[in-house]
């Protein structure tokens, strides 16, 4: 695969690998999507908008100079001031990350300047870029300073600095992901069109996507972290009366699986807000979500490790060879695979739910 | 029961909502018991009438500049947990004093497209999702874009509001066309010739006793947005 390097988020030749019910792969162009899904069927996505979490800044006790990115936090209310956060020291996203500098040293209770942003460190969580902070002030005070100061988290493999709209999905609502949910790069308000004149239902969540890679092997491992994540009654009804019916439901995107299989555990959808903190992978027994949209995703991310829970690993060996093989793009801005199968198993493994790095 | 009871509990953005039209609107949404956020350029006056109205969310920004367009949409829908309603209501009049479209420097016709169209076009764009999720969970979405005879008549020395006014009348009605199967219904609405800010600077010697307080164009709209849907076209 190679890098997507522009950040357009609907490319003339985007490519779409689509693994079919019986695992049979087939390539089509991605707009091709909505004559691939079947009348009947429920899409849902992920509308969460992308906040700037990237925030450049002075550690006030050494006066040097980091850069912090917001990457989960425990509940969507206005009014919780506590993140999880990477930090990094000096330089930008022109560096890989995992050739970025470790910040200066950090201890609870340290000051940092963010722009018009104070924030304090209030743990350090057994990796040396992360720690759990709270910002200073009202709700209203962060919104603002985010609002003029932050920045989309930067990939280096982009050629330019990502503005806030390349990181908006077309259907963005409210700002509570930290990396954008990408696979809703996908949709269009006329794909949605033709899903409507197809008698293709649509429904959303808002899942509080969080950092997807930080570059650091050991902190790459602990991901996805705890997510929260909200579904309204509507959006719940609907899913739950397909079900009913038999209907399959596509997520788009894996933040949608996670806040699906979340939700729907004991087999029915529970509308409200909820923290994901499961792992979704290989021994998944998935519940709710039928077929899946996602990303062009790299072997060994947390990512392509969750598709494991639809596939065995002698199809997903085969998406790789495919991928590989036609030159898709990976990374946020990239290709998409549209994958139809599913695992079936008898015995449903029980999920573990994982500690939470931001014990407040 | 008054017209505007439909109106409880909805989440409204008005930009341009420090003076004039604006400030009347901010003020009627908050009594009909709106959660309301307004947009205006000058710190100084977003901080003012937050001062006088502590409920409504007061947001710095410019929406004729495309980098202000996504800070101000994040703080809208994140302040008010979703939106129902967009006025679009900031508006500039082009070049100050009036002149003829023969004497308009470029500029001056760019602020007031800048303003009056691209402005309003780029807010709608961003805060689609939000108006969109507020229509699938049954709620009214509802773009309102306020417009001006200038829209419809030319009028000699109001070429760049004029123009831009048509611009903006003809592109509500578009989106109407293509939003109204997603749930989001787009109207014009004009105000008249109101007791404002920007009509001292257009008509500065006007006598302003035959203009109409800016109050009474806000309860006109505010009736317009409570009444039923099928009225609202």
């Amino acid at each position: 695969m190679i890098a997507a390097t522009m950040p357009i988020q609907r490319p003339r030749d985007a490519k779409l690998l689509v693994v079919d019910t019986a695992g049979q792969i087939s390539h089509h162009p991605r707009p091709a999507l909505a004559t691939l899904l079947a009348p009947d069927d429920l899409v849902v996505a992920n509308d969460a908008a992308t906040v700037p979490a990237s925030l450049f800044g002075i550690h006030v006790p050494t006066g040097c100079p980091i850069e912090i990115r917001l990457a989960t936090r425990r509940s969507l209310a206005a009014d919780d001031r506590c993140f999880t956060a990477v930090v990094f020291g000096a330089g930008d996203f022109r560096t890989r990350t995992e050739d970025r500098p470790l910040p200066p040293r950090l201890a609870p209770g340290d000051s940092l300047q963010l722009g018009p942003l104070r924030a304090t460190v209030l743990m350090l969580l057994d990796h040396p870029r992360l720690i759990s902070l709270r910002l200073a002030g009202t709700a209203r005070e962060i919104l603002d300073g985010l609002a003029r100061h932050g920045r989309p988290i930067q990939y280096a493999h982009l050629r330019a600095p990502l503005a806030m709209w390349d990181t908006w999905t077309p259907i963005a609502g409210l700002p509570l992901a930290f990396e954008p949910p990408s696979a809703s790069f996908v949709l269009d308000w006329w794909m949605l069109a033709a899903f409507r004149d197809r008698g293709i239902k649509f429904a959303t969540l808002t899942h509080a996507a969080g950092i997807s890679s930080t570059g650091d092997p050991r902190l790459d491992a602990r991901l996805p972290f705890d997510e929260p994540y909200r579904i309204s009654p509507s959006t719940a009804a609907l899913i739950n009366d397909s079900r009913s019916r038999g209907a399959r439901v596509v997520a788009v995107g894996t933040s949608v699986v996670r806040a699906l299989e979340d939700a729907g555990r004991e087999g029915v959808v529970r509308p409200g807000e909820g923290l994901a903190t499961q792992t979704i992978g290989a021994g998944t027994s998935l519940t709710i979500v039928d077929a899946l949209v996602s990303g062009a995703h790299e072997r060994g991310t947390s990512h392509h490790e969750l598709l494991r829970a639809f596939l065995d690993d002698s199809t997903l060996a085969a998406i790789d060879c495919e991928l590989e093989a036609r030159d898709y793009r990976t990374h946020e801005f990239g290709d998409s695979v549209f994958i139809e199968a599913t695992i079936r198993r008898d015995i449903p493994v029980p999920i573990t739910p994982r500690g939470d790095p931001c014990l407040r | 029961m008054s017209k505007t009871h439909a109106l409880h509990g909805l989440r409204a953005l008005v930009t341009g909502g420090t003076s004039g039209l604006g400030l009347a609107l901010v003020q009627q949404l908050l009594d009909a018991g709106m959660s309301v956020a307004f947009v205006a350029r000058t710190r100084e006056n977003v901080e003012a009438i937050a001062r006088a109205c502590p409920l409504a969310h007061g947001i710095v920004g410019d929406v004729a500049r495309k980098d202000d367009i996504y800070p101000i949409a994040l703080q809208v829908v994140a302040g008010l947990g979703g939106l129902d309603i967009l006025i679009n209501n900031a508006s500039a009049l082009g070049p100050v004093p009036l002149v003829p479209l023969a004497d308009t420097d470029c500029e001056d016709l760019e602020l007031a497209l800048a303003t009056n169209l691209l402005g309003p076009f780029r807010l709608t764009k961003a805060l689609l999702g939000s108006l969109a999720a507020s229509a699938r969970e049954g709620r009214p979405a509802l773009v309102v874009n306020i417009s001006s005879d200038a829209a419809v008549s030319a009028y000699p020395q109001w070429g760049a509001y004029g123009a831009s006014k048509a611009g903006l009348l003809h592109l509500t009605r578009i989106w109407n066309e293509e939003m109204s199967a997603d749930g989001i219904r787009f109207v014009s609405f004009d105000p008249g010739d109101m007791d404002t800010p920007l009509h001292a600077l257009a008509v500065p010697d006007a006598d302003r006793s035959t203009l109409k307080d800016p109050a009474t164009s806000a309860r006109e709209l505010l009736e317009l947005i409570g009444a039923p849907q099928e009225m609202v076209r």
